[in-house]
């Protein structure tokens, strides 16, 4: 394999009502460019990430493609999932050998439709989506099946959204019980983009690349029923084949408190810090949110805070595929 | 350098207006299946599937691939989703290929599918978007200024589109897969049929079809199948911006540059003499014209040359569809990758009443969004 | 009770709200006093309009605004004979895009007041406003476009 390494990331996140995606996405990527001094030009390869629901429009990704400026004609791809998965669809471009360079990013406005229906179009169509469970709903349905096997408290699901910068609210009504505001994410727009160049190119363009050590991702059933939704198998899969142990920083996607916890069981971060930029609970722009979990991960390594790291994507209802990237400084 | 990659089960499903007898899980096992049998594999040899399809307000399922994945034996291995609009089918084949070429896994299922029937597709095409009027009525609407251009240019006789759509036709009926069977088509039918958008008639279209196609793709050392395989010769993207001051919609530029790159790669500098067939995207019988420029077999201004003297014929030098093509089957999101597979058909051997004898070199092509978005490959019967 | 049950309709709706973005919202309350503004990219200094915010081939913001005239040129057009839902104006109309001089790209707008198989690729053309008090913030504040010697 050869060596790939994230040289620069940069993202916005928040609540957007005048920008559309296009204008949201072009200063984030402007600015990847500029820390480490490239230009479209020098790119070889391109993958982003979006989603035509959350746009409310068929192809929403093709004008996303003006942020970029892609002329003369560009070598690109684009996936219908979080950035991450678009992340890992370069990292095997890159593997060819014949380019050196890609940028990926990823664009999405959680804010413009009503998410809770929306994200129940993401259901199995004839026996699900009829009956319009909302994905907190689903969750919550996990976090109970967790609470109820690990005999861990509510107490517990507030004390991750604690430590994640949220202000608990004991007292607060359930928003679909055992969850609480604090333990649900918060609806978010956003960008994010990083730049990925392979061996001496990475070595020519920032101080400490945070070279890509593995990077795997696996999916498992659909139907809930079908899995034990206390664990997860795949992030386990994924973590394993990435080669996740002895990680100090990792930046977990983990939308709800007790997914974060999940994720912790599957993962085994012993003494890592985790996710120090206040993950999903505190930003959560879909599509972009694993992208910049990666990219945050990243972070860390280049500014020469933190030697081994983890960034972690997941996708789909209650934990259903999950990506795990496990980086370093050489 | 990028490791060899071997096409090894190649499979798709009867192509039909409404294929009300089965879901969307049915559609892409019925396809899936068919290659897996093909290759001699079952679920459990796949390590990994890579699923496209174009836009997912096509059947009202935001990221399908969730709710397919375990139909598609996926439940613990790696899954992606590809979407580059009409193209899709093409780039999906690309990534599962790449892939192999990384050397990160031994064989891949990729499969492709729309199943237009289950939303409203015209609909999706044309949704009304606040502050600006619905004019375009739907990707005829979007093409038919572009076509009208091209016969201006090429001072091209206007009944190119009227053989191109009788020909593509004639070849489906050879196709058992095909959606549209129309063995008693003629000339004067395609002529007289409705102006949809002037200049592109009703016989001139391709159909709304409900299908999947699906392909195993194997390294080097896991390329022995029953049936002997085709090999990945060449492969490449290109995207640029649909609208920009001074594009040219009618011979982009991405297009001519993709051919190019895949040409490169494969050896090839005279198509129209090392190509044994191809298949090309033509949702509109003039693209047929139009791409015979955009991608090199002829010279510009003279693509509907090629056309007009049988070329392009089943039995002329350079078979262009003669599966019949997007013409006789258009489940869009599939769409490409049938392309991909049939010319892989070819090289095999496998393409029954269509196949160009003793094929040997074959390209699959694909386009999508305002032609902006291609997808290439060359494929061979050779290991290259 | 034993007939089979081989499909379910299952209706969608969901609402948007829907964000032109800050240079399309520029863009439109230009048109609302009845101005066409198109705005111009700082590197290639070609002028995009309906501006959509960036320049599609430089990927830089484009904030310079470029008044325009209302007269044009025909670059391409298609007779639509196909209704479909949500569809503007009745069947048979002509689409085609228009570049307005002074801008670099052409935009899809109908022509009307001139028989359709008189108009060609080059016709000159200008833009007939609805009346005053349906101006809004849409390019339907532009009813038409004419042919100018018609």
């Amino acid at each position: 394999m050869r060596d790939v390494a994230v040289v620069a990331y940069s993202a916005w996140n928040g609540v957007e009502h005048e920008r559309n995606e296009v204008e949201i996405l072009m200063p984030v990527v402007r600015d990847v460019f500029d820390k480490v001094g490239l230009t479209k030009n020098d790119i070889g390869f391109t993958c982003s990430g979006t989603s035509d629901y959350l746009a409310g429009q068929p192809f929403s990704f093709v004008s996303a493609l003006d942020a970029v400026g892609a002329w003369p004609p560009i070598v690109e791809s684009h996936v219908e999932m979080d950035g991450a998965w678009a992340l890992y669809e370069a990292w095997v471009r890159l593997q060819h050998g014949d380019l050196d360079t890609a940028l990926v990013y990823a664009v999405g406005k959680s804010t413009m439709g009503d998410l809770l229906d929306v994200l129940a179009l993401q259901l199995d169509p004839y026996v699900l989506t009829p009956l319009w469970p909302d994905p907190v709903s689903l969750a919550a349905l996990q976090a109970r099946a967790y609470l109820e096997k690990t005999g861990k408290t509510e107490d517990d699901l507030a004390a991750v959204a604690e430590s994640r910068g949220r202000r608990v609210d004991r007292a607060s009504g359930y928003i679909a019980s055992p969850l609480r505001r604090h333990d649900c994410p918060p609806i978010t727009d956003g960008a994010a983009a990083v730049v990925l160049a392979v061996g001496d190119r990475a070595r020519e363009l920032c101080e400490r690349p945070a070279w890509i050590c593995g990077i795997d991702h696996r999916i498992e059933q659909h139907q809930l029923g079908a899995r034990d939704l206390t664990r997860s198998e795949s992030a386990k899969v994924a973590a394993d084949k990435a080669g996740a142990s002895g990680v100090d920083v990792a930046e977990l996607h983990a939308p709800f408190t007790h997914q974060e916890l999940i994720l912790r069981d599957a993962i085994g971060l012993n003494g890592a810090t985790i996710n120090p930029s206040g993950g999903a609970l505190k930003a959560n722009p879909l599509m972009v949110a694993g992208l910049e979990r990666i990219g945050e991960a990243a972070s860390r390594v280049l500014d020469g805070s933190a030697a081994k790291v983890l960034g972690h994507a997941t996708s789909g209802p209650c934990l259903q595929q999950n990506l795990v990237c496990v980086m370093e400084s050489r | 350098m990028a490791n060899p990659c071997a096409i090894i089960g190649i499979g798709q499903t009867k192509h039909d207006t409404k294929r009300e007898d089965c879901s969307q899980i049915d559609l892409v096992r019925e396809a899936a299946k068919r290659a897996l049998e093909d290759a001699g594999l079952t679920w459990r040899d796949i390590d990994a599937v890579v699923i496209g399809k174009a836009p997912d307000t096509f059947e009202g399922v935001m990221m399908p691939e969730l709710f397919l994945a375990d139909a598609l034996g996926a439940v613990g291995k790696p899954m992606l989703r590809v979407h580059t609009a009409g193209s899709v089918g093409g780039s999906t084949a690309l990534v599962a290929a790449s892939l192999i070429q990384a050397g990160v896994h031994d064989r891949v299922l990729t499969v492709a599918y729309e199943k237009q029937s289950e939303s409203d597709a015209m609909w999706a095409l044309a949704m009304k978007i606040p502050f600006s009027p619905p004019l375009v009525a739907g990707a005829g609407g979007y093409f038919a200024p572009h076509i009208r251009k091209y016969i201006a240019q090429s001072k091209a006789p206007d009944d190119i589109g009227i053989k191109v759509a009788v020909k593509d036709r004639l070849n489906g009926v050879k196709n058992p897969y095909a959606h549209l069977h129309l063995p008693n088509i003629t000339y004067e039918e395609v002529r007289d049929s409705l102006m949809l958008w002037d200049p592109i008639r009703y016989l001139e279209t391709c159909p709304s079809s409900d299908g999947a196609c699906a392909m195993v793709l194997a390294s080097e050392s896991a390329s022995n199948a029953p049936t002997r395989p085709a090999w990945v010769h060449g492969g490449a993207m290109r995207s640029e911006p649909t609208m920009f001051a001074g594009r040219d919609e009618v011979n982009p530029i991405a297009g001519q540059e993709c051919a190019r790159d895949v040409y490169k790669q494969a050896g090839i500098s005279d198509p129209r003499k090392e190509f044994d067939a191809a298949e090309i995207y033509v949702p509109f019988s003039w693209f047929e014209a139009m791409w015979m420029e955009n991608l090199h077999f002829a010279p510009i201004g003279d693509g509907w040359k090629m056309t007009d003297t049988g070329a392009t014929a089943i039995d002329g030098d350079m078979p262009i569809n003669p599966s019949g093509g997007v013409m006789c089957s258009n489940p869009i999101g599939a769409s490409g990758m049938l392309r991909f597979a049939e010319a892989a058909m070819q090289v095999r051997g496998q393409a029954g009443e269509h196949q160009i004898d003793g094929a040997r070199l074959a390209l699959g092509h694909a386009y999508g969004g305002g032609s902006q978005y291609y997808a290439m490959w060359v494929v061979g019967s050779e290991k290259p | 009770m034993s007939e089979d049950v081989t499909g379910i309709v299952v209706p969608i709706h969901l609402d948007y709200t829907y964000t032109p973005g800050v240079a399309a919202s520029r863009f439109l309350r230009h048109i609302a006093e009845g101005n066409y503004v198109g705005q111009r990219c700082p590197k290639c200094k070609k002028v995009y309009v309906p501006p959509r915010g960036s320049c599609p081939t430089c990927g830089v913001p484009t904030d310079e605004e470029v008044e325009l005239k209302q007269t044009g040129t025909i670059t391409a057009f298609c007779i639509v004979n196909i209704p479909f839902a949500g569809q503007a104006v009745e069947c048979p109309y002509v689409s085609a895009t228009i570049q307005l001089d002074g801008a670099d790209i052409g935009f899809y707008h109908l022509i009307q007041e001139i028989p359709y198989d008189q108009i060609h690729i080059g016709m000159r053309v200008e833009a007939v406003w609805k009346p005053r008090e349906e101006w809004g913030t849409t390019t339907e504040s532009i009813a038409h476009f004419k042919p100018t010697d018609a």
